[in-house]
């Protein structure tokens, strides 16, 4: 299968600043901000995002994980997953105004899924989404706050992105779609 | 003027080489040799050169009438038995009512001979009701229209061991037989399976082998003891077949027989839970079914008994400790004595016939069964097509019941035809 | 995994990934609604022929935590009336929609032949076959037993676990051998000679007779219920002996490593196969093993019903 890099680490870099700096203008600031990166590939994507937080505003903005497996509407369909870390920094989420991350938006059924989770958990003040890659082809409404890049809607292909723990360094890449369409994106290299 | 005679083209008796023919008259053999002619009228059937046996002869079927019609008849039963190649079928007992009396054993004598698909021959219960404590009246079953010669609480041990002497000498009287389940009661309470390492493993009360041995080597002794005969149903173990070796050098009069599915299956079944392979004597491990082969083979192990058990849809549509013990075995028992025996070259034909058909005859002094091929023995025969394999299917078997453990399993022969009384009960495959 | 039906049914990366997702379910009990919408809409159905509250209190508990119906049918006494078949039982519940049936039954190789007979779709755990198998029972003890012993995490490699009772009759004794096996631990069985199963040293595990022998190695402890009736069948002549012999008093207690903890199923014959104290010592652990009960069924219950086989897997999108 093709693959293409759409995002290499140098390009990350500067998007993770960019979506750094719109998170903290469209909130005015640091405080009361939580990030919650969705399992798997989210989580390190928001550790990212409050790194440069910090060295943009001198603070630490909590950062956590929100696994979404057990909210999903899908069960029987793909099979039992293991489920990923559910991490609430201490504090909570009521009031806060809570901003998830994630690699993909694709579907949306995702955020949908994180949404609910986010309710049981608290009452937030507002709920925010970051993502890598805005793909368009949503089944729910919502418009993330922002986006590394966007994609129109007829764009067949699939995305996806790797993260490497050891050097911190992100990439994404694109390949030729597969028989499924609605299919969400995996990994790919 | 029609003539009942007919004409058998191209046998091979006894699966010798040879082929021949065979002219039967009045319900005798009346002919035997090659380019024979037969007599005008006659009719004609084609053989094609297949095996002819001696009609077979079973010593323990359950023909469930009279109580458990729903399950068999005797009318069905006698079907699955000609089917089989059966010419003699021995019903066991265990009735609703019991067999225990020259009432209910006249009954069911007579309802075979209105039938006439094959000899239906009474066993008379040893004890009331099968209640293991006072003894049936034997000699009036003995005098009956029946001529009940075998006795037996099948499905229940005798297991008092002054009852069972007393039963073993009293048959004395009218050279009658003790025909025993050997089960220790005590020492197989709620026993499910063969009992051994995969009955631990598969949560299920074990029955173990001993418990079989056990009163084998007791009533073996007892016979010696008394000058008496016995015989042993179903033996299933190796055990087993070492003390009937043990016995016979002794010279003690013993006879044994095994059902054609201990001959064939082993627990590992049980795996399954599906009570459709739940038997008693239940089935054992591979080494068991060896030596049980090879006891067939040497004839320690005299006969080779159906033990027929047709059994409701619903005692086996269930989970296993719920489900009723017994296999069916009529229609199957040649293609599976084929396989396990003939095909394994453990033994010929011919043996074959002494085991089903002559031995089985002499063990319950029937005159007319189990003869030579001779003129002018009674033509009760069963041919055979070594090459003829089928599948076991539901629609296939003549039983009410359909509780085979051979369903989809292909055996490599099958029985052509039928002759009971010198007239065809089954031609083709098919009753006649 | 559309069926649970023996602890062999798992290897060690299923059943160390049962245990994960057990341990990241138990923290739903910390949020503000300690539920979680999974199995909203689906039915399961609690089939329980024989008498047992504890087990099926905590297998509804899990179903309700992730949103399903529940519905129970408990039948009385030992022996299955002809009203009360188990084929028709379980017919009845899938017509009335159940998606998942567990079962509880006096024969062993029950829960195998309702997943196997054909008479049913509906998902089917074992809750206790006969003296065959209690997988979910066997999967909260590793579960409690790694908490304390492995830091909730990982498998049980190494780890020397004695179980005491009466094994013949035992299905957990049966399901534990078989998990922590898998998970890499080791077992060794004590009993009366009596009461050890006829091809035992077959098993992958070790047999002895001598329950003081064993215990100073041991890092965990099962003790399991035995009957008194037992004695009645000659397994035993008394009671006295049995609990003398084979009973874990605060002396025996004692005489364990000090990490070493004392693990019960439940019910406890309190003076039979344990003494009080022993019970409810801080080695105990049997509280946390009903905890983690519930935690465990509704791991099972969501990777049984989220399997593609299962009857939702072939549910419309």
């Amino acid at each position: 299968m093709p693959v293409a890099r759409v995002l290499d680490a140098a390009d990350l870099t500067r998007v993770v600043g960019r979506i750094s700096h719109e998170i903290l203008e469209k909130s005015h600031g640091p405080d009361d901000l939580i990030l919650l990166g969705i399992p798997r590939r989210g989580v390190p994507l928001a550790q990212r995002i409050a790194e440069r937080m910090h060295s943009i505003e001198g603070v630490d903005v909590p950062v956590g994980s929100l696994d979404v497996t057990m909210y999903r509407d899908d069960i029987g369909l793909r099979g039992a997953r293991p489920l990923g870390t559910t991490d609430v920094p201490l504090g909570g989420i009521d009031d806060r105004i809570v901003v998830l991350v994630d690699d993909v938006l694709f579907s949306g059924r995702t955020i949908r899924s994180a949404l609910d989770a986010l309710n049981d958990i608290g009452r937030p003040r507002a709920v925010r989404l970051a993502v890598l890659i805005d793909r368009g082809h949503r089944n729910f409404r919502f418009a993330p706050i922002t986006s590394g890049r966007t994609f129109p809607p007829r764009e067949p292909r699939m995305f996806g992105s790797t993260w490497w723990k050891r050097t911190g360094w992100m990439r994404c890449c694109s390949a030729r779609p597969r028989r499924v369409a609605h299919e969400a994106p995996t990994e790919c290299h | 003027m029609t003539s009942t005679d007919i004409l058998i083209r191209g046998v091979r008796p006894l699966g010798g080489r040879d082929v021949v023919d065979l002219v039967i008259s009045e319900g005798r053999i009346r002919d035997i040799g090659s380019g024979l002619m037969g007599t005008e009228g006659a009719r004609v059937i084609e053989a094609g050169g297949r095996i002819c046996l001696p009609g077979l002869v079973d010593l323990h079927t359950h023909l469930r009438e009279p109580g458990r019609e729903d399950t068999e008849t005797i009318e069905t039963g006698c079907q699955a038995a000609a089917l089989g190649g059966y010419t003699a079928v021995h019903a066991m007992a265990n009735t609703q009512p019991v067999a225990d009396t020259a009432g209910v054993v006249e009954q069911v004598w007579r309802r075979g001979r209105e039938i006439g698909l094959c000899e239906v021959v009474p066993v008379g219960a040893v004890t009331v009701g099968l209640g293991g404590e006072r003894l049936a009246e034997l000699g009036a079953m003995a005098e009956s229209a029946a001529r009940v010669r075998v006795f037996s609480d099948d499905g229940i041990c005798v297991s008092d061991p002054l009852l069972m002497r007393r039963a073993l000498e009293y048959v004395k009287g009218f050279d009658g037989v003790v025909a025993q389940h050997a089960q220790e009661p005590r020492l197989t309470i709620g026993a499910q399976m063969n009992e051994g390492a995969l009955s631990g493993e598969l949560g299920l009360p074990g029955w173990p082998a001993v418990a079989e041995e056990a009163i084998i080597a007791r009533d073996v002794l007892l016979a010696e003891h008394v000058g008496s005969r016995l015989h042993v149903c179903h033996l299933s173990t190796r055990g087993s077949v070492e003390i009937i070796r043990w016995a016979k050098e002794r010279g003690i009069d013993v006879t044994a027989e095994v059902t054609p599915h201990h001959l064939m299956l082993t627990e590992d079944l049980a795996r399954s839970y599906d009570p459709l392979f739940k038997v008693n004597p239940p089935l054992r491990t591979i080494e068991d079914v060896e030596a049980v082969r090879a006891g067939l083979a040497d004839g320690t192990i005299d006969i080779v008994a159906t033990d027929h058990a047709p059994h409701a849809h619903e005692d086996k549509d269930c989970e296993w400790s719920a489900g009723a013990f017994g296999m069916l075995g009529l229609q199957t028992a040649v293609g599976v004595v084929a396989e396990a025996m003939v095909a394994t070259g453990s033994m010929t034909w011919e043996q074959v016939a002494d085991r089903m058909s002559v031995a089985p005859a002499r063990i319950a002094r029937l005159k007319d069964q189990g003869r030579p091929l001779i003129p002018g023995e009674p033509a009760h025969l069963t041919i055979i097509d070594p090459d003829a394999p089928w599948t076991v299917r539901p629609e296939l078997l003549a039983s009410r019941s359909r509780n085979t453990p051979y369903v989809e399993r292909t055996l490599p022969a099958s029985v052509w035809a039928t002759f009971f009384q010198g007239q065809p009960t089954v031609l083709e495959g098919s009753l006649a | 995994m559309r069926h649970l039906l023996s602890a062999t049914d798992l290897d060690r990366d299923q059943a160390v990934m049962l245990l994960d997702t057990a341990a990241e379910l138990a923290s739903v009990t910390d949020r503000a609604v300690k539920k979680l919408p999974t199995l909203r809409g689906r039915t399961v159905a609690n089939l329980f022929f024989e008498d047992s509250t504890r087990t099926r209190l905590s297998f509804e508990a899990a179903a309700k935590r992730l949103s399903a119906d529940v519905i129970t049918f408990t039948a009385k006494g030992s022996s299955v009336s002809k009203g009360e078949s188990l084929k028709d039982t379980a017919l009845t519940l899938e017509a009335m929609g159940a998606q998942a049936i567990v079962l509880r039954h006096h024969a062993s190789g029950a829960a195998q032949r309702l997943a196997e007979s054909g008479w049913i779709d509906a998902s089917v755990v074992n809750a206790g076959d006969g003296t065959h198998e209690h997988p979910t029972q066997a999967l909260l003890d590793a579960f409690t037993l790694r908490q304390h012993l492995r830091d909730g995490e990982g498998d049980l490699s190494g780890l020397r676990v004695v179980i005491v009772g009466d094994i013949l009759h035992s299905r957990v004794a049966r399901s534990n051998v078989w998990l922590l096996r898998t998970l890499g631990a080791q077992v060794t069985l004590v009993a009366p000679p009596t009461l050890v199963p006829f091809g035992v040293d077959s098993w992958p595990c070790a047999v002895s007779y001598d329950l003081d022998d064993v215990l100073p190695e041991a890092d965990a402890v099962m003790m399991l219920r035995v009957q008194a009736e037992r004695m009645t069948a000659a397994y035993f002549p008394s009671a006295h002996e049995y609990s003398r012999r084979y009973g874990l008093d605060a002396a025996r207690a004692s005489a364990l490593a000090e990490h070493a903890v004392v693990l019960h199923p439940g019910p406890m014959n309190r003076g039979m196969e344990i003494t009080a104290d022993v019970a409810d010592s801080p080695r105990s652990l049997v509280v946390d093993q009903v905890a983690n009960g519930v935690s465990v069924r509704m791991a099972v219950l969501y990777h049984v019903l989220a399997d593609p086989g299962s009857v939702l897997g072939e549910e419309p999108a």
